[in-house]
């Protein structure tokens, strides 16, 4: 390697964290959306709504940076990830034109509002089901011939990927959940406390379910997991999920009002952890790695500059906006 | 019933539908910010009220035409996995890198500051509210550099060279984005959009003038849009006759199908104003003509020989029909616009601008030209690249992914359902909203109740002054 560090490992750290931001941001946004149907028409479901507009769209594009980013820095995976996993990408796509467009509609035609907080509910939760299936599909490993896909339009669909597919609507619900505990008050907030209690333990036990079951999926990942001496590294994943969840339950129970968001955040990243240490070194298991999929280098020199300026300054004037509607939010609120 | 299709034609209506309805939405935002941005830096330079009430009357058309954008924009973002994974496979070296970089320097931006430019006014003071909404409106504008860079590589690639996997990889990045035909792209589309919200802004006054005559704000947005036209109209004819020359240089059978051209003429070739080209005739039936006036307009000589479909392998021919036909609807429209513009202007100069009941029915009329014209404009140059992705280098044919027929129709009827209903209904509320008037101390963006400061922010001293614009 003529480069002082690996190009392909570094992108695809950046891609890793695009998707982590992705995860988290749009999570708690799509969580809100999937609590929507539970929350009482009016005061409650006006407030929480406020409280993600002004930064749902700024979340969303993450998925493009990830999308894109892929695109352009493991061309061969993008192709294959999302020619294999046809079906469950075009419905996440579709049912995130339906909620998105909700945000601005239900405040536009106030007769049709039930119609449009539907399409809100319905759209976040079939596009969390829907990447939770894409992302249970990807670990099962995706058949490859010739630099192409050489599956079935069906093979996404295993009782696994169904598992985490629902795994992951309940931890989005989660992080919305406990975003509207920090972002709310009054009778919002104490239905928001109850909701993510109850999607708490559904979730861990959900995060169990997909742990217990994924060393079976692969020989590799058994080996990755449980092989000495590194099993002494990987079980740092499960204590520390134990302790956050720990932490998560005290924070609810204590009617903390930041401890619960950050401690599923916490879930969240662990999880992802967890799921690198399964996959890594293939981003598309169980044939193609890192290096396999990667762009020529030329490429990857061309974005390096623009990922090492930009990304920092995306972050901090991301930050800034949270920074900026920081606080409780009211149900006039701000326009 | 998809039997009659081949996975690939059902790709191409899939890719050309979700794009088209994209492209329909940016060539109105990237307008429509840097509009946003002109009335908000008027309001703090001059410190008019009208101009703060027209800025919120737009703002919240923005806001339902822009979350309209990126919802079909993520799309697109996939489009290029989904059904054409080979040539995301092949040309992603090239072109992912570009659009790597209008995520990072352009969607970020726009989304990032579209929150405070919505919502944000009573909380971060009206400096810093400019920034954001500048920020957006310069975020509109990176994006169509980027994206048109990735565009017109497909249309004329350049700098690249081919490694073992078959895959285009960059020689030289400076020659890849500034392609040859980029910067004529560039001029030609971000006109489109600039042309595109004047048209609609025009109609709106105009509508408003046709019923209120002494509606301050529908006087004010008329003048401002069709002072734009009649600048920027005459520019755009001249801007795409350069851009019909560079394709002519660089694209030639494309030019060959705009024109209608079958056979070669070696002494002069007509300009068929109207016809049918048929294909398997091999010539344009019913043809009205111009003798010469075809080399005229592209080799600036009546007897230049101009050479003809005949000069190419069939196999190399884009469907002339869609071209030859999608270029004269562009071309009608500008010219309805040059006519819009020198209306206005001779309105303007009798100081009749407001009340010429004719020239605002013509430009009610005109609202949606803007539109109609773009994506005529698109089909014409991205139909004439066919039957190319990467032109004159990677087929159509070669660049889809390995899916079968049904799978991809049944995606289609998806997406054409979808669309209709979510961008169907956001059409009609975004002319609702246009059907209200513009009026004094408009309101901002939507939430059901009027101004209030919430939450914790000391921003609530300012609010009033914000909301209303009495300072001046």
């Amino acid at each position: 390697m003529p480069f002082i560090f690996d190009l392909p490992m570094f992108f695809a750290f950046i891609i890793a964290f695009a998707i982590l931001a992705y995860v988290v941001m749009d999570g708690f946004d799509l969580g809100v959306g999937i609590l929507f149907p539970v929350l009482s028409v009016g005061r409650e479901r006006d407030s929480a709504m406020n409280s993600i507009a002004p930064v749902w769209d700024g979340n969303e594009t993450w998925l493009v940076m990830g999308g894109g980013g892929l695109l352009a820095a493991f061309p061969l995976a993008y192709g294959m990830i999302l020619s294999a996993l046809y079906a469950p990408i075009i419905a996440m796509l579709l049912a995130l034109v339906f909620r998105g467009v909700a945000f601005e509609f239900r405040w536009r035609d106030p007769g049709h509002r039930e119609i449009w907080d539907t399409a809100f509910g319905a759209g976040s939760l079939v596009a969390a089901l829907a990447q939770g299936i894409t992302l249970g599909a990807l670990l099962q490993g995706i058949a490859m011939r010739d630099r192409a896909y050489a599956g079935g339009w069906f093979d996404w669909l295993t009782p696994f990927s169904v598992l985490v597919g629902v795994s992951l609507v309940c931890g989005y619900g989660l992080l919305g959940a406990t975003w509207l505990v920090m972002k709310s008050e009054g009778s919002l907030q104490e239905r928001s406390y109850r909701i993510a209690f109850r999607l708490g333990i559904a979730t861990i036990v959900a995060m169990a379910a997909v742990s217990a079951a994924t060393p079976f999926l692969r020989e590799a990942y058994w080996m990755r997991w449980f092989a000495w001496p590194q099993v002494l590294f990987t079980a740092q994943v499960p204590l520390l999920v134990a302790i956050v969840t720990g932490v998560l339950f005290w924070g609810l129970r204590r009617r903390h009002h930041y401890t619960p968001f950050l401690m599923a955040l916490a879930l969240f990243g662990l999880g992802l952890a967890g799921l690198g240490i399964s996959i890594y070194p293939n981003v598309v298991p169980p044939t193609v790695s890192i290096w396999d999929a990667a762009a020529p280098n030329d490429s990857l020199k061309f974005m390096l500059p623009g990922v090492l300026v930009m990304v920092p300054i995306i972050l901090a004037y991301t930050g800034y906006s949270y920074w900026v509607f920081r606080g409780k939010t009211g149900r006039e609120g701000y326009h | 019933m998809f039997d009659v299709f081949d996975a690939v034609l059902l790709a191409r209506l899939q890719f050309a539908f979700t794009v088209t309805f994209h492209f329909i939405f940016p060539s109105f935002s990237i307008g429509l910010a840097s509009y946003l941005a002109v009335l908000e830096g008027m309001w703090l330079w001059t410190g008019r009220p009208v101009y703060l009430d027209l800025f919120r009357y737009w703002l919240k058309i923005f806001a339902l035409v822009f979350g309209m954008g990126v919802v079909s924009g993520i799309v697109m973002a996939y489009q290029f996995g989904t059904n054409w994974s080979v040539f995301a496979d092949k040309a992603g070296p090239v072109i992912g890198s570009l659009m790597a970089y209008e995520v990072l320097t352009a969607f970020f931006l726009e989304a990032g500051f579209l929150g405070v430019m919505l919502f944000g006014m009573n909380r971060v003071g009206r400096t810093l509210h400019f920034v954001a909404t500048l920020a957006v409106a310069g975020g509109t504008c990176f994006s169509a550099f980027w994206i048109l860079a990735v565009n017109s590589w497909m249309q004329t690639p350049a700098g690249y060279a081919m490694n073992a996997s078959g895959q285009f990889v960059p020689a030289d990045w400076f020659a890849i984005i500034f392609n040859p035909s980029f910067p004529y792209r560039l001029v030609h589309t971000v006109f489109a959009a600039y042309l595109t919200t004047a048209l609609v802004v025009g109609a709106v006054g105009a509508w408003h003038l046709l019923r209120e005559r002494a509606n301050e704000g529908a006087r004010v947005m008329f003048s401002m849009a069709m002072g734009l036209i009649t600048v920027v109209a005459p520019l755009q004819i001249f801007a795409g006759d350069q851009h019909g020359l560079n394709t002519l240089e660089h694209q030639p059978v494309k030019v060959m199908a705009m024109e209608g051209h079958f056979k070669s003429y070696p002494d002069g070739a007509p300009l068929v104003l109207f016809g049918w080209p048929d294909e398997a005739a091999d010539k344009t039936l019913f043809a009205v003509e111009i003798p010469k006036a075809s080399s005229l307009i592209l080799k600036h000589s009546w007897d230049a020989p101009l050479k003809g479909l005949d000069s190419v392998d069939r196999k190399e021919w884009p469907p002339v029909a869609i071209v030859f036909w999608a270029f004269r609807i562009m071309v009608g429209l500008g010219m309805l616009m040059l006519t819009l513009a020198a209306f206005s202007l001779l309105a303007r100069m009798r100081k009749r601008l407001y009340d010429w009941p004719l020239l605002h029915r013509f430009a009610l009329a005109m609202g949606p030209a803007g539109f109609i014209a773009v994506v005529a404009g698109w089909v014409t140059t991205e139909v004439g690249r066919q039957p190319y992705t990467v032109h004159g280098l990677l087929r159509t044919a070669d660049s889809v992914s390995a899916l079968d027929a049904p799978a991809v129709g049944a995606s289609l009827l998806a997406f054409i359902v979808v669309y209709f209903l979510a961008f169907g209904a956001g059409t009609y509320y975004v002319l609702k909203l246009m059907g209200h008037p513009p009026h004094r101390g408009e309101e901002g963006p939507p939430r059901d109740r009027p101004m209030r400061a919430a939450g914790i922010t000391p921003a609530a001293a300012v609010a009033d002054s914000l909301a209303i614009g009495k300072e001046a």
